[in-house]
């Protein structure tokens, strides 16, 4: 079980500079055992960032975050990796010289055998052995570094697993597999939670819970019965684009004259 | 002429040969400039020259799937060793070449091998070639390896050659020249790890000569500490050829890099290529791995084996 208390994350509004902005604000969450829940909302909202305060990649400006219990807020990356938690990033990295392979089995902790490391590209919708053996560098296209980066936290097999739009450039039919096996890992009822930040109405339906984050705050929660027939009216109530005036340009100065 | 070899020897040349023992076919072991061991086969025939230090080794056409190894140790401190090996491949071979020079310096003088190589490659023969370069020891003296390779290719032969630094080498000035004619193809990798206040020059010039002749030069390198690298590829190219060159560079600590890659066509066909990129290690790399339950060093260090895998 994850618990997250009046989290608040902030960052100064520019380099060096006193005044500060808040990305997270005072946000409480209760993820129990068995939950697949799912994190939506505009882009910017915080999404990213609170996966990243739970995962220890950035550390809160206050509040605290428990784990199974236990106060995990000043643990680093790699403990909370150890207790069980894991993040797909949105934007994976890539590894010169790094083999496919090499990347799963350190992902989990152990020399895996082809056949399971196969699976797990297949559980992706990549259905070649071929994928193995190449490097995990610039030579892979968007969508297969995306599906090889869910791989990793599939061979992980984290107790508490946070998948950051895992939909994005990925096709129609790696989607579909890949929704089975999100599908297929919850109904397995093991004691795992799978949270998914994802805008796909494919996969906010498979939820138990949505989570609507906007502002870095929980705008809405609720089951997809209750919330999806509100998300696209909420989406269209979001007010158009408001654009303020930048602090350090001086209009006075741009010539209007043409 | 046999001289026996300690554990020191023996990890040394497992180090830059992955050998036990004496190997396999044909072989030629030096240590601080004198002959260890030498096995000619039915095919390769190892000789010593009359005119420099060194041996000359001739590949009978035809000879496929073989492999000779001519690995260099030296142990000795002060010691200067300088040997010219000439290989001559025939047509339509397959071999592979191993070759390497582990030195291990306890003193504080300096030791040196500098090894001139030279390879005649006949037509449509493959040679795959691999060069490790390695020093240990705890003394102050230096230990510098200054190798010199000439690769000369004919109608479509194909090489590959890798050669790797892998630590503990002082100072190194390396020269690859490549020649290369009409159809053939040369792939050249050098992977270098400097540490400390090591210094490392990589001079490289490939002439592509032929119509249809290419060449792939990858460089990766990671400079530690204090230690100074020098990239200087030049690929040129002369009649409908490919060339492409590029330089990796992870750089860490207070260490050095320049890479200085150039490319010159004096032949509209050409098309010629080169990338460079210095950098330190990125950072998402390291929170993916931590992500994966690696401690920082870990990371770093997994980063680095596979870079220079
Ligand atoms: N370290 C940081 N420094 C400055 N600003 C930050 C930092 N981290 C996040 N932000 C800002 O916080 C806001 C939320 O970012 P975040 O990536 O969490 O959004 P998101 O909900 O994941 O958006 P998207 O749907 O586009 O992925 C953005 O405006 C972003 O620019
Ligand atoms: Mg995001």
């Amino acid at each position: 079980m994850l618990e997250l208390r009046n989290l608040t994350f902030e960052v100064p509004v520019s380099e060096g500079a006193q005044e500060t902005k808040r990305i997270i604000d005072d946000l409480s969450l209760t993820i129990p055992d068995d939950r697949f829940t799912v994190i939506t909302g505009p882009n910017g909202g915080g999404k990213s960032t609170l996966a990243k305060l739970i995962m220890g990649i950035e550390q809160p400006t206050s509040g605290q975050i428990l784990f199974n219990g236990e106060d995990i807020t000043s643990r680093s990356i790699a403990e909370r990796a150890n207790l069980g938690i894991g993040y797909g990033f949105q934007q994976p990295a890539r590894f010169k010289g790094m083999k496919v392979k090499k990347l799963l089995d350190i992902a989990a902790g152990k020399k895996l055998p082809m056949l399971a490391c196969n699976e797990y590209l297949a559980k992706v919708g990549l259905c070649s052995a071929s994928y193995l053996t190449r490097e995990v560098d610039k030579s892979l296209s968007g969508g297969e570094v995306k599906r090889i980066e869910i791989a990793t936290i599939l061979a992980r097999d984290p107790q508490l697993a946070i998948y950051d739009e895992p939909e994005a450039g990925i096709d129609l039919w790696s989607f579909d597999r890949l929704t089975e096996t999100f599908r297929d890992i919850h109904e397995a009822r093991d004691g795992r939670s799978i949270v998914i930040i994802s805008h796909q109405e494919r996969i906010i339906q498979l939820a138990d819970e949505i989570i609507l984050l906007r502002d870095g705050k929980i705008a809405a929660t609720g089951t997809p019965e209750e919330l999806l027939p509100t998300l696209g009216f909420v989406a269209k109530g979001v007010p158009g684009c408001q654009l303020t005036e930048p602090t350090e340009l001086h209009l006075t100065e741009i010539a209007t004259t043409c | 002429m046999a001289v026996d070899l300690s554990p020191i020897d023996e990890g040394l040349l497992e180090q830059i040969a992955n050998i036990h023992g004496m190997p396999k076919g044909a072989f030629n072991i030096r240590k601080d400039g004198q002959l260890v061991q030498r096995s000619s086969s039915a095919n390769i025939e190892i000789s010593t020259k009359t005119d420099h230090p060194g041996i000359d080794i001739h590949i009978a056409p035809g000879t496929r799937g073989e492999t000779v190894f001519i690995p260099v140790i030296v142990t000795q401190a002060g010691l200067k060793d300088v040997v010219y090996n000439t290989f001559y491949i025939g047509e339509d071979c397959d071999v592979t070449i191993v070759a390497g020079c582990g030195i291990h310096n306890e003193s504080h003088q300096a030791s040196e091998h500098d090894g001139i190589h030279t390879f005649y490659c006949g037509k449509n023969s493959r040679v795959r070639y691999v060069e490790k370069h390695y020093g240990e020891g705890s003394g102050t003296g230096e230990r510098i390896l200054n190798p010199v390779t000439n690769v000369i290719m004919e109608e479509n032969a194909h090489c590959e050659m890798e050669m790797v630094q892998l630590r503990g080498v002082s100072s190194t000035v390396r020269d690859t020249n490549a020649e290369l004619g009409a159809g053939a193809k040369l792939i050249l990798t050098e992977k270098l790890l400097t540490h400390d206040k090591q210094t490392a020059t990589s001079n490289m010039k490939v002439e592509l000569k032929g119509d249809d002749s290419s060449v792939q030069v990858i460089s990766r390198s990671v400079a530690q500490d204090d230690s100074v690298q020098i990239f200087n590829p030049l690929v040129i190219g002369e009649a409908a050829c490919r060339g492409h060159v590029q330089c990796d560079a992870i750089i860490m600590g207070h260490a050095k890099v320049t890479a200085i890659p150039g490319i010159e066509a004096a032949s509209e066909d050409a098309q010629l290529v080169h990338e460079a990129a210095i950098g330190k290690i990125a950072g998402d790399q390291i929170v993916k791995l931590m992500t994966l339950g690696l401690s920082e060093e870990e990371a770093e260090q997994e980063i680095l084996e596979d870079f220079l895998n």
